[in-house]
């Protein structure tokens, strides 16, 4: 398996010289399985580069997996160029909405006055699909995907094969619900998706200074991602959803803490960038 | 993949909303085992629910023997927690317990069913109300 982050910012694009080193591009992760399947996690402005890159190598199968339709996470799929190739089949999941089907809810950014093009008109053989609740196999892995704390409908996904486990949790304030330390990992959101997994990935937008004037907002503290990580008996955590105003300083000041945080015993966390490749065995 | 089992992400929110309030609160799961109540809950249960631990709910409310104002036993099927868990609809009822103080009191209950999905029930939340 291999993971490649193509974008780690929340909430809106940061283009510009102060995000260079991590990047400005909104959530988007590649995991390649090793038969060659392509799973894409998250449609934010980062999937316009990965894009470019699977029509590069030919591919014809994609499997798309939103976690939720806030736009940093739907807002580059206009703009993917597999979309606009009538040879690729693409299979979009997401969570299901009481209100409205997943196709519906996509169609709106695909429609005047957002956009000229009407998700109906595009070339690619498109399937939407919800999320199931039970864990199902795509190609040689297993998901699973669980509703977590978050604004609206959201998921957390986590990727499995035979050797190696990933699990990406980008928009998720799991402290919400209580403090983490203080609770036993099956009261804790988004502990089903990240239990004893070799890679998290997850939220880390604010120092906790920023965070208690933000509680609510469905975003976790850089302390409340080391605390969950541990909870959940994570190896390696990897910081993701960099908040806008972050320049790359403030972001190193932001891995520093967490790793101020961790246990001698503990992988130390990583902050995510964009152009990062991870290995799992 | 075999991970370890997680409440259901509406139970953990409803658990987290039943900790904030004065009301006293419990709430179960879909299998009808009680899986938490709050602080104010402990003026009825005489216990905090640290100490007493999950349970099925029968087994919990047994031991206030809750009966009908005519003093008839009242089976966990026709309490509103029953009703909301078996019927998957909300119930209200006044009826009379004995606190675990020895006190016979008067109780108005309300009970509803959650459903994270319109067919994925996931639990019940019952609220006291003291008469």
């Amino acid at each position: 398996m291999r993971v490649t982050i193509w974008g780690c910012r929340g909430s809106m694009p940061t283009p510009g010289p102060d995000t260079v080193h991590y990047g400005g591009n909104t959530s988007c992760i590649e995991v390649l399985l090793d038969d060659g399947t392509v799973i894409v996690l998250d449609a934010g402005t980062g999937i316009r580069r990965l894009g470019f890159e699977l029509q590069e190598r030919g591919t014809r199968r994609i499997h798309l997996f939103l976690t939720h339709l806030h736009l940093d996470h739907l807002e580059g799929l206009r703009f993917f160029g597999p979309l606009w190739d009538e040879r690729v089949m693409l299979d979009i999941w997401g969570p299901p909405s009481p209100l409205s089907s997943l196709q519906e809810r996509i169609a709106r950014s695909f429609s005047p006055p957002l956009f000229p093009v009407e998700l109906r008109d595009v070339p690619a053989q498109v399937t939407f699909r919800d999320v199931p609740r039970r864990q199902w196999t795509v190609e040689g892995a297993s998901l699973a995907a669980a509703l977590v704390v978050h604004p609206g409908p959201t998921v957390g996904f986590r990727i499995e094969t035979a050797s190696s486990s990933f699990a990406y949790l980008p928009d998720h304030e799991p402290a919400l619900a209580g403090a983490i330390a203080d609770r036993s990992s099956d009261w804790i959101s988004g502990a089903s998706i990240a239990d004893d997994v070799d890679v998290l990935v997850h939220d880390a937008q604010y120092f906790e200074d920023e965070y208690e004037d933000r509680i609510g907002w469905g975003h976790s503290s850089v302390a409340d991602a080391v605390s969950f990580s541990r909870a959940v008996g994570a190896r390696r955590l990897l910081l993701f959803h960099h908040e806008p105003r972050h320049t790359d300083g403030s972001l190193e000041r932001l891995e520093a803490r967490a790793r101020s945080l961790v246990r001698r015993s503990e992988v130390q966390p990583t902050l995510a960038r964009e152009g990062m490749v991870v290995e799992l065995p | 993949m075999e991970t370890r089992r997680q409440k259901h992400l509406v139970l953990i929110l409803a658990r987290e909303f039943a900790s904030n309030l004065a009301t006293p609160t419990l709430i179960a799961d879909d299998q009808g085992r009680l899986i938490f109540y709050n602080e104010a809950a402990e003026t009825v249960t005489g216990r905090p629910f640290a100490e007493a631990g999950e349970m099925p709910l029968d087994e919990w409310t047994a031991g206030f023997a809750p009966r009908t104002l005519d003093s008839e036993p009242l089976p966990l099927d026709r309490r509103p927690a029953g009703i909301a868990l078996y019927e998957r609809r909300a119930a209200h009822e006044q009826f009379r317990i004995t606190s675990l103080d020895g006190v016979e009191r008067e109780v108005a209950v309300t009970a509803f069913p959650l459903f994270a999905h319109a067919d994925e029930f996931v639990g019940v939340i019952v609220i006291f109300w003291r008469e």
